[in-house]
Order: C-alpha cells, then sequence, then structure tokens
C-alpha cells in the first residue's frame, strides 16, 4: 500500500494531491490562477512562474494537511515533468527533487498527457478494457493515442494547427466574450441551436486520425465579422441569440469532428474501449454525444479534468510498483515522451 | 515585395521560396489578423527549409514550438497571449535570437520593443477567404 504526493506545475494551475494505491484520493488542491490568467486572455509564462514559486508550499502543505498526513509517511514523490511551460515546470520539478533528496524518498518522474489518460482510474478504480483508444484535449492539447496499458502508450495522431482548447478560446474572443472559452462556450451552446448556422467540419481525409481546427475557427470568424472579398457578405449583429446559436453551431462542429475521429481510431486500432482526458473532457456536449459510442467511453470525474496533481500521484503508483523511479537530477521538458 | 496568393498551397509556396535563401539567423515578423494564414505561412517555411511540414502547429498556448529541419531549427513563437515584452522575454526569447536559427514570431506587433530591428517583416492580408496580399519586407536596420 502506498502513499504518494503528487505535484503539478505544467502550466496555469498548481496542484499537489495525496492518492493512495493508485485511486485513493485523499486530497487534491489546486490553485487556481485564472483569474489572474482571464485578464491577460490566457497563460502568461512570467506570472504563471511567480504565482507557482508563491502557491506551491502553501498547496503541498493543503494537501498534506487534508489528507491528514505528514511528510514522513508518504512513500514516494511524484511530479508531472514533461510537457509543459519550462519556467512553470521547473517550479514544481524543483519542488519535488528537494523534498525526496531531504525525506530520502523515491522521485517519479510523469508525463502530464499520459496521467490525463490515467485519470479515468481516479476514485473508481476500474481498469477500461483494453487496448482504449485515448483522447486528450485541453487547450495545449488534442492527440489520439493508443493505450495497450498505462506505461505502454502510443501516439496516433493530433492537431495540425490549433488546439481544440483553442478554437474554443479564439471563438469567445470573436464573440467578445471572455477566458477560458470552454465553460462558457459550453454552456451558451446548450441554450443555443446548433443547426441555426453550419460550420464547416475539417476531416483531412478518410483516413486520416489528425485534426484541425483552424479552418472552423475561421469560419466563425468570417461569419461574425463578414467575408472579406469582392462577394462581400457582411457579418451577424451579436446578440445574446446569435452567440447562443454560433456557440452551438461551433461545438456541434468540434464534437462531430471528435466523434468522427474517435470511431475511425477504434476501428484502425480494434480497440475496446475510449478514454477521454484534459480540460476539454469536461465538455458537456462532448459527453452527451458520446453517450450514444458504439463502446464503453470513460471520462475522468469532473475535479480530474482539468489539471490536477491527483492523475499524477495516481500514474505514479504504477510507475512505483514496476520500479521505474527517476534520478534526483530529473529535467523538466518541454515536449512529451508519447510518441 | 508584394504577391497575391490565390490558396492555401499558393501562399504556403511562397513561403517556401522565401526560406529557401535562410542561412540561420533571420527573424521573421508574422503580421495578420486571425485566420489569415500565419501558422500556414510558418508552415511553408518550415518546408522551404526541408522540415516535416506535419510537425507545425499553432504555439498559441504553449508559445514556442521547436521544428528541426535537419538543416536549421525554426523557433515558432506566438505573443498572442502575452501581455507585454517582459513576458515574452522570460520565455527566453534574446537566447532564441541568438541560436542562429530561424525565428517566427505571430502577433509581433504585441512584442514590438523586442523586435531586433534587421528582421522580415511579412504582412499575410486576406482579401478573401482563398486570397491573400502578402509583402514581404527585408529590413536591413
Amino acid at each position: 500500500m502506498a502513499t504518494i504526493l503528487g505535484i503539478e506545475s505544467t502550466c496555469d494551475e498548481t496542484g499537489a494531491s495525496v492518492v493512495v494505491d493508485g485511486y485513493d484520493v485523499r486530497s487534491n488542491v489546486v490553485a487556481s490562477q485564472v483569474e489572474l490568467h482571464a485578464k491577460y486572455r490566457g497563460v502568461v509564462p512570467e506570472i504563471a512562474s511567480r504565482a507557482h514559486i508563491e502557491n506551491i508550499l502553501p498547496v503541498i502543505r493543503e494537501s498534506l494537511g487534508q489528507a491528514g498526513r505528514a511528510l514522513a509517511n508518504v512513500d514516494a514523490i511524484a511530479v508531472a515533468h514533461r510537457p509543459g511551460l519550462i519556467g512553470s515546470l521547473l517550479i514544481g520539478v524543483t519542488a519535488a527533487k528537494t523534498l525526496a533528496w531531504s525525506l530520502g524518498k523515491p522521485l517519479i518522474g510523469i508525463d502530464h498527457v499520459q496521467a490525463h489518460l490515467y485519470s479515468v482510474m481516479l476514485e473508481k478504480n476500474e481498469l477500461p478494457p483494453l487496448p482504449a483508444v485515448g483522447l486528450v484535449v485541453s487547450g495545449g492539447h488534442t492527440s489520439l493515442y493508443r493505450v495497450n496499458d498505462w506505461t505502454d502508450i502510443h501516439r496516433l495522431g493530433g492537431t495540425i494547427d490549433d488546439a481544440v482548447g483553442e478554437a474554443y478560446d479564439k471563438v469567445s474572443a470573436i464573440l467578445g466574450l471572455g477566458y477560458p472559452g470552454g465553460p462558457i462556450i459550453d454552456k451558451l451552446a446548450a441554450e443555443g441551436d446548433p443547426n441555426a448556422v453550419h460550420f464547416p467540419r475539417t476531416l483531412l481525409g478518410r483516413e486520416s486520425l489528425d485534426f484541425s481546427f483552424s479552418g472552423l475557427k475561421t469560419s466563425v470568424l468570417y461569419h461574425v465579422r463578414g467575408v472579406p472579398g469582392k462577394h462581400h457578405k457582411s457579418g451577424v449583429e451579436l446578440n445574446e441569440q446569435s452567440r447562443r446559436d454560433i456557440a452551438a453551431g461551433f461545438q456541434a462542429a468540434c464534437v462531430d469532428v471528435i466523434v468522427k475521429k474517435l470511431d475511425r481510431a477504434v476501428r484502425k486500432t480494434r480497440s475496446r474501449s475510449v478514454i477521454v482526458g484534459g480540460g476539454v473532457s469536461a465538455n458537456r456536449g462532448l459527453r452527451a454525444a458520446l453517450k450514444e459510442f458504439r463502446f464503453p467511453v470513460l471520462f475522468p470525474p469532473m475535479p480530474y479534468c482539468t489539471d490536477n496533481a491527483a492523475m499524477s500521484a495516481g500514474l505514479a503508483d504504477v510507475l512505483l510498483r514496476a520500479g521505474r523511479t527517476a534520478p534526483l537530477d530529473l529535467d523538466a521538458i518541454t515536449y512529451s515522451a508519447l510518441t | 515585395m508584394t504577391i497575391v496568393t490565390h490558396s492555401v498551397a499558393e501562399t504556403e509556396a511562397a513561403a517556401a521560396r522565401l526560406a529557401a535563401s535562410f542561412r540561420g539567423g533571420e527573424v521573421v515578423a508574422l503580421h495578420g489578423e486571425l485566420g489569415a494564414g500565419k501558422t500556414q505561412f510558418t508552415r511553408g517555411i518550415v518546408k522551404g527549409l526541408g522540415g516535416d511540414v506535419h510537425a507545425v502547429s499553432s504555439p498559441t498556448f504553449v508559445l514556442l514550438n521547436v521544428y528541426d529541419t535537419g538543416r536549421l531549427k525554426v523557433f515558432h513563437l506566438d505573443a498572442y497571449r502575452v501581455h507585454g515584452a517582459e513576458d515574452f522575454d522570460a520565455i527566453g526569447f534574446a537566447e532564441l535570437l541568438e541560436q542562429k536559427g530561424v525565428v517566427v514570431i505571430e502577433w509581433p506587433s504585441r512584442v514590438e520593443s523586442l523586435l531586433p530591428p534587421r528582421r522580415i517583416d511579412v504582412k499575410l492580408q486576406t482579401l478573401s477567404p482563398q486570397v491573400r496580399r502578402i509583402s514581404v519586407d527585408e529590413r536591413t536596420a
């Protein structure tokens, strides 16, 4: 029975969590910096690393306090050391290495993308039918994976331009709405008519497992501001109803593309289930559409969709049992190990 | 130099021709609205240098993508989310300029004060959904 302290600082969230046996989440603390970033439309690295420095020790202390554990009773320290923004990653990695060294406990380096896939195991401890197709969708990621088991994961495809979360953020900006765009558009879409405006679905050919959301973003822009050129068509007036309908039409296009790609990936890899992780996995439109999928679709419990440390502490249990600990000179790396 | 392109492929080809003469140390500032084709143009630059165009994606969220084309490294930056020059500097912008690679910057006007005087300004203007006016201005100082 292993108790693992996990640390997360890959992007704009500072998180710490205590997880027992890879699924039993005793605490999951996230110091959200969203308010800070909303002013600046997104992740600003200088602000992010400064905030991580200020947050990291209080967040670790709080997670231990909530779990009722002293540092001495933790069996290992896990940290998401890739992929992410370098300045942000370094704060978590440095904290984790210092703790592991001073306590004489094993250090475990976690790939954040792999942890997003593992997040479906948290609380439920229910292994999906494997092999599975994994989808990680967030502000920075839109990728498909084949998951043979938690340590044997291969990338099948990904976005060739914008990540889906980024498209949500940019559409939110086009509609004159706030950041992050995901929850705002999801909420508006639920009140709009998805058939009022038709936006294109980019599938990149019959067999491709890659994504493209740039054209969809541009279509929304042209719909709102008008189509430039000699066949000039003026835009639409933005009001409550038109915003709802655009949001619904945009979300329907995103969801359609994701469902089609998942279907393709399952067929191509002869998989038995689908795992969805990352911030966009909280999207209600996507969850509703995948309810009728022909294979079981597993989503993480809501608190583990967005960036958190519990998924890293959970996956670390698997790696610890496999003897895959990290040296104390563990590096922060900007890209994922999954290829 | 100003040209007009009529498709994504033509835009990419124009960028590839520009990049063919690159020797390292170039800074390309890509100006243009949402959807003007800035990431597409970058794909052309990577293609022109002999790199893998599939590696190119929008760096809006991650701020920096690095592509190794074999010949030269391409540092693909995006200042869309950046508030001011200090934020951009924090990701090591000054060091990137000294790497003798090719530095490509989307939304450069947000970090105007950091741009070196010797650079290539590329303006992408949307004339119609398919048509772009591309002006390339090589500033020597």
